[in-house]
This record gives structure tokens, C-alpha cells and sequence, in this order.
């Protein structure tokens, strides 16, 4: 995209550009684990400090957002799905996105260094680079295992939230690492599925492009049953409890059974209903994920309130 | 000043502001992290439950 683009357009470049660039509903899911990963350490932060770290967090997540905008302009151009971001409609140049991304990033890691610790700070360096680099240069247009490897970015802001408080890399950040990134494929490939048109236009080898629908079916199942231990595993650490484990169980259980959904379908069937199922399938990824997390809170208010649940199995 | 001339020059103020609202709201959070910082000591921002060693022993 050059700067010519932006001339066509006619409108300068807006405040709110920038802030598109930062891609806010991700960032919103980045601020929430990270928070909960903070707030669920067994270490008490004080408020001025949690609100910077996230801050600094979300920064750095909007930041690899940006950079992942500028190297992917001319897929977005071409996809329904992200061709009104403000690069493809010429409202940010690349150049501009660019160092808007790499401002952000050294800002957000400085900060997060100064504010909570460094360990938190160079593992916010690690997920810009890992997203940015390997995820979006690399791994996007090179193989189907894409998202696969890829969702580690996705799934480190709790691990740091956990080492702004503790200052150390636990068991229970491990885990909480462990189910966003089992969690990554199943997502996303049942938006591939339904969004396969999107991704054959702009040639990005997902899964289902490359391997074919049924493949990528058995993947979703695959996957679905090795994240059912690792959500069950956090009941039995200390961040988990009774509470955890009665939600994690109903999620699993309707998590699994969209897995099967989706898996027993034939093509004939998942066209006629225009892709119904999956589409379930992925709203539900979403209210699973989100609930995994809400219910680790809420079992952190519990223990704060006095509930030690003393009898429950702590086997991590 | 044209309608066009003004709308212009209306959103450029309302960036600016937008923009300068971020700078200020920055200063104001290093400023409150330096306060926390010296108030609690430098380095440890966290209020550990552990029992400290001193405490231990008495």
C-alpha cells in the first residue's frame, strides 16, 4: 500500500485509525487473561501497579497487532473479512503502521520492565516478537500448523499477568498458557471452515485450504479431547478448586460434544445448513473460553473471602 | 473558512486533543507508578503474604 492510496481516499488519517490498528477485540481478550493471571496469584499487587501492567500488557498486544497489519496489507486487501482495516481502505500507510508498531512495543516492554519486573517484561518481548515474527512472517503463509504454533502468542498474557505479580513462571501459568493454546486450533478452524472462501482467496494455507474440510474436522475433535484434561488439570492446582472444576466440566462436556457435531457432519449437510454447526461451534469456543477464566476469579474471590475449600485435591 | 475548511479543521482539533488527553494520561500513570514505587520501596511493588524471615524467628 503506498502513500498514493491515502491520497485517493481523501480523508487524513484519524485518531481512530490508530486505535484500529491496535486491534481492539483482541486486545480485550488480552487484557482479560492477563488481569485474571495477575489476580489469581497467591501475591497481592497493589492497584496503580496492576492497572499499568495490564495497560503496558495490551499496549504490547496492540502493538504486535499493528506490526501483524502492516506485514499482512496485502492479504487483508483481498480478504471480505479484514479489507476495511486502515491499511487496505488507505487510511494508514504501511510505513506509518510500521513504526507506530515498533514505538508501541519498545514503550510497552520498557514500561512493563520498570513498572512490574523483568521476567514479565522480556516475556511481553517474546510474545510481540513470537506474533510479529514467527507467527505473522513466518509461520501464516508457510505451513497449515499456522494457528497451531502460532496461538502461543495468543496465550502468553496470563503467564505474564502471573509473573507481574509472582515474578516467576508457576505450574498454574503453565497450564493457563496450556489452555489457551489447546484451545487456538479448535477456534480457528471452525472459522475456517465457514470462512474457507476467504482464506483460498488470499492464499494463507489454513488447515481446511490446504488438507480439506475433512481433515481439518478430525483436527477440530483431535484437539477438542487433548484440551479436556489440561482445562480439568487447573481444578487441581492452587488458582482451581470446586467451583472450577463443576464449570470447566459443563464447558468440556458442550465443548466436546460441538467437536463431535462438527466431525460427523458430511460437506452436503454442513452446506445446506450454511454451516450452522460450525458457526455454534465457534460462538461456544468463545463463551468457553472467556468462562474458563471468569470462573478462576471468581474462585480467587472465594479464597479471599475465607473459602479454602481445605478437603479439595491439590495434585499440581 | 469554507464548511469543508471547518470540518477540517474541527476533526484536526479534535485529534490533537484525543492525542494530547493519551500524553497526559501517561504522565499522570508514571508519575502514580514512581509515587507507589518510592512509598512501597523500590523493586518490591507486591504486599507478599509470606511471613518474613524476622518474623519467623521471633
Amino acid at each position: 500500500m503506498t502513500d498514493a492510496s491515502l491520497v485517493e481516499t481523501g480523508r487524513e488519517t484519524e485518531f481512530t485509525d490508530y486505535i484500529a490498528l491496535l486491534k481492539p477485540r483482541v486486545m480485550s481478550l488480552v487484557v482479560f487473561t492477563a488481569l485474571v493471571g495477575l489476580l489469581v496469584a497467591p501475591v497481592s499487587v497493589n492497584p496503580v501497579i496492576t492497572f499499568a501492567s495490564v495497560l503496558f500488557i495490551a499496549i504490547g498486544g496492540g502493538a504486535s497487532g499493528a506490526l501483524n497489519m502492516w506485514w499482512e496489507a496485502d492479504i487483508d486487501a483481498v480478504m471480505k473479512r479484514t479489507q476495511g482495516r486502515p491499511i487496505p481502505t488507505g487510511r494508514v500507510t504501511r510505513n506509518s503502521a510500521l513504526i507506530f508498531g515498533l514505538w508501541l512495543s519498545g514503550i510497552a516492554v520498557t514500561m512493563l520492565g520498570l513498572t512490574a519486573n523483568y521476567l514479565a517484561a522480556g516475556l511481553l518481548a517474546f510474545t510481540i516478537f513470537f506474533y510479529a515474527v514467527v507467527y505473522t512472517m513466518w509461520l501464516k503463509r508457510a505451513t497449515p500448523q499456522n494457528i497451531v504454533i502460532g496461538g502461543a502468542a495468543g496465550a502468553f498474557p496470563p503467564m505474564i499477568g502471573w509473573a507481574v505479580a509472582t515474578g516467576s513462571i508457576g505450574i498454574e501459568s503453565i497450564l493457563m498458557f496450556a489452555l489457551i493454546f489447546m484451545w487456538t486450533p479448535p477456534h480457528f478452524w471452525a472459522l475456517a471452515l465457514f470462512m474457507n472462501d476467504d482464506y483460498t482467496k488470499a492464499g494463507v494455507p489454513m488447515l481446511p485450504v490446504t488438507h480439506g474440510r475433512r481433515v481439518t474436522r478430525n483436527n477440530i475433535l483431535g484437539y477438542t479431547i487433548a484440551l479436556v484434561p489440561v482445562a480439568i488439570a487447573v481444578s487441581f492446582t492452587s488458582i482451581g478448586g470446586p467451583i472450577y472444576f463443576a464449570v470447566a466440566l459443563v464447558l468440556n462436556v458442550l465443548f466436546l460434544k460441538g467437536a463431535y457435531d462438527i466431525w460427523k457432519r458430511t460437506e452436503k449437510q454442513a452446506e445446506a445448513d450454511k454451516y450452522a454447526t460450525e458457526r455454534k461451534m465457534f460462538r461456544i469456543s468463545l463463551y468457553y473460553l472467556f468462562l474458563h477464566f471468569a470462573v478462576l476469579l471468581v474462585e480467587a474471590t472465594a479464597k479471599n473471602f475465607g473459602l479454602n475449600w481445605a478437603a479439595w485435591p491439590q495434585w499440581f | 473558512m469554507s464548511g469543508a475548511d471547518s470540518n477540517i479543521s474541527d476533526r484536526r482539533k479534535r485529534n490533537n486533543l484525543m492525542l494530547g488527553g493519551v500524553l497526559l494520561a501517561f504522565v499522570a500513570l508514571v508519575f502514580s507508578i514512581t509515587i507507589v514505587k518510592m512509598l512501597s520501596g523500590m523493586g518490591d511493588i507486591t504486599n507478599s503474604k509470606r511471613i518474613p524471615a524476622t518474623e519467623q524467628t521471633e
